[in-house]
């Protein structure tokens, strides 16, 4: 069996035993990027010098008998859009296209504590807006079982490189079911922690009130191995949580007694894909074998999270995104040409005599931030910051945000009402699998709908986890997302474990045939 | 409410974007049709609601009134498009 097929505990297990070295395992990595991603496109980035000197590095500490720490000499890739010092950092984004940052964000310091290797820096939808990787301003990810289609996104290199066999573990981010989407359309393991779980210092800010750090891995154990490394309070993310991290890798392997799995009535509706469905109500069936009671239950609101979440995540996002002024960092317009252009424009205007347009035209300074932003920001980033500066701007705000916030609490109370009868929710991730490249690429609408599973946890602030549940018969993989009650991570983790466990969707490997299919 | 092109000129300022022709038309029918979906919302009875700033609402955070290093200038300038060894350079800001 080769290192690339090995589960993260299982390669942790052979480093302890001294059977591989971090060398040897990073070393494997590195050959499968070089031959398969030139097809699947998950990186943006990888050094493989500084890899295997990372590597290299954490083989002689272990040697010497030193202290080394949880993640010593795994191999793990994060999205392109948490700041590491060593390397750029930039969310996909033309903006950020040569941007390092001066300092690690608190995941990627707690990786570097943990003796990781870095392994290289995944694709995604630029400033993590999108579902299918194909807003990246650089490069597509294709999703590893069928090269045509996409991967899923925003995190959709953090999930194809897992699928693919590149990179054991992944980091990804989450704000309306970007990792859990992925996950469940690629075939791995994609966990949303409860909002404050992960602290969001250093992440490049998306919609700070939805915004989630997780894992994304081929099974639970390792997802719930790389969270207990990644999760905790921190001084430096005023959102984060002060409270105790269970240690998930203790408890995961015992199953809940007595679980009661929720069914959402909703879930069930329209639009929902056949074979999907039909996977899903397997699963459910899979943990009535295992002593589960399944309780239907209600989420009246759940059909106003797209449009409660559309307008809230575009609101947050038109706020930050106002700093790439192109003054502190980013891309800034040619100075001359911008000069040039308003020269131009005020002489048209002088000899048309149109005083009101004159005193209308911008001056060079905004003109320049007008310029930068444009030509730094791809399309679907410009129409999110639209829709929220409309949703913000005056006369409106009552309406849309704030409006918004109160469903926001009605989405939330029908969730708790939920987990005072049953202690898991299970469900679809997304109501179809993986979906062509290019498919909905005229329809910002559509795009926005293949959210309608995944967004309601970023709204309450739950936790949340994608697991691999069956295939299409065209075999694309389809995900089970279970979702629990605030903080209760360990709950989730068992519960999805129990599945695991039961079943061998996530042994699955994308074929060798779709491996050499040429594109 | 439908949106006029004249709302997107007027946002795309608010926003400090600078929209082409095309871009001003298809953002007027794009964002109508996703407004006119979000739309929806009024329909919901949130009399006496409270808004949810924040899903897991913590309040009054404060950090410790302690005096702590900063960002030395040369590194917090080191990304910046056009600087000094003192500050950031941009545009003309009077007369221009």
């Amino acid at each position: 069996m080769s290192v690339v097929e090995h589960s993260a505990s299982e390669l942790l297990e052979l480093l302890a035993r001294g059977d591989a070295s971090s060398v040897e395992i990073t070393q494997a990595y590195l050959d499968r990027i070089a031959t398969d991603d030139k097809q699947i496109g998950a990186f943006l980035h990888v050094d493989p010098d500084a890899a295997l000197k990372q590597a290299a590095d954490v083989d002689r500490r272990r040697k010497a008998g030193k202290q080394i720490g949880k993640l010593a000499g795994l191999p793990v890739a994060v999205k392109d859009v948490l700041c590491d010092s060593d390397t750029l950092t930039t969310c996909a984004s033309q903006m950020l296209k040569s941007f390092r940052a001066p300092y690690n964000s608190t995941v990627v310091a707690k990786l570097k504590a943990a003796d990781a290797v870095l392994i290289g820096r995944t694709n995604m939808d630029e400033f993590a807006m999108g579902g299918s990787t194909e807003n990246s301003s650089f490069q597509l990810t294709r999703n590893p079982w069928d090269r045509d289609r996409v991967p899923g996104g925003s995190s959709g290199g953090a999930a194809a490189c897992v699928a693919a066999g590149m990179a054991p573990l992944s980091v990804g981010t989450d704000t309306g079911g970007s990792i859990r989407q992925p996950a469940g359309l690629c075939g791995v393991v994609g966990m949303k922690p409860t909002y404050g779980r992960v602290s969001r210092f250093g992440l490049v800010a998306f919609a700070s009130s939805l915004d989630q750090v997780g894992p994304l891995s081929r099974s639970t154990k390792d997802a719930a191995l790389l969270l207990e490394t990644l999760a905790g309070h921190d001084p430096q993310d005023a959102t984060s949580l002060d409270t105790e991290v269970p240690r998930y890798t203790a408890s995961i392997d015992q199953p809940l007694e007595g679980l009661r799995l929720g069914i959402v009535r909703e879930h069930f509706a329209e639009g929902l894909d056949k074979e999907v469905e039909a996977a899903v109500r397997e699963a459910i069936k899979v943990y009535e074998s295992l002593g589960a009671t399944v309780k239907e239950i209600s989420l009246p609101h759940s059909k106003y999270a797209v449009a409660t979440y559309y307008v809230i995540a575009p609101s947050e996002a038109s706020s930050n995104l106002a700093r790439y002024d192109g003054v502190h960092y980013g891309h800034r317009t040619d100075r001359a040409a911008l000069l040039e252009e308003l020269a131009a424009e005020r002489k048209q205007l002088e000899a048309a005599g149109d005083q009101a347009a004159l005193d209308a035209l911008d001056s060079s300074l905004v003109r320049m931030y007008r310029k930068s932003r444009s030509e730094g920001f791809g399309s679907e980033v410009k129409r999110r910051i639209m829709l929220g500066a409309y949703a913000l701007s005056a006369g409106y705000y009552d309406a849309y945000y704030l409006k918004a916030l109160k469903v926001r609490r009605l989405i939330r109370q029908d969730f708790d009402a939920a987990f005072e009868e049953v202690d898991l929710i299970a469900g679809p991730v997304t109501a179809q699998p993986a979906f062509k490249i290019g498919e909905m690429a005229d329809d910002p609408l559509a795009m926005y709908l293949v959210d309608l599973y995944t967004v309601s946890a970023n709204l309450a602030g739950l936790p949340g986890i994608s697991i691999p549940c069956g295939f299409s018969k065209s075999g694309l993989p389809i995900g089970l997302q279970l979702q629990a009650r605030p903080l209760a991570e360990e709950t989730l983790f068992r519960g999805a474990r129990m599945f695991e466990q039961a079943t061998d969707w996530h042994q699955r490997r994308p074929g060798a045939d779709s491996r050499a299919k040429k594109h | 409410m439908a949106i006029t092109r004249a709302d997107v000129e007027k946002v795309s300022l608010l926003a400090r974007l600078q929209l082409s022709e095309t871009e001003i038309e298809t953002l007027t029918v794009e964002l109508g049709k996703i407004v006119a979906y979000v739309d929806q919302l009024s329909e919901v009875d949130t009399d006496g609601v409270a808004p949810m700033a924040h899903a897991v609402e913590v309040s009054n955070v404060f950090a410790s009134d302690e005096v702590k290093t900063s960002l030395p200038r040369e590194q917090a300038l080191a990304n910046a498009p056009s600087h000094n060894p003192r500050g950031y350079l941009v545009p003309p800001v009077l007369g221009g």
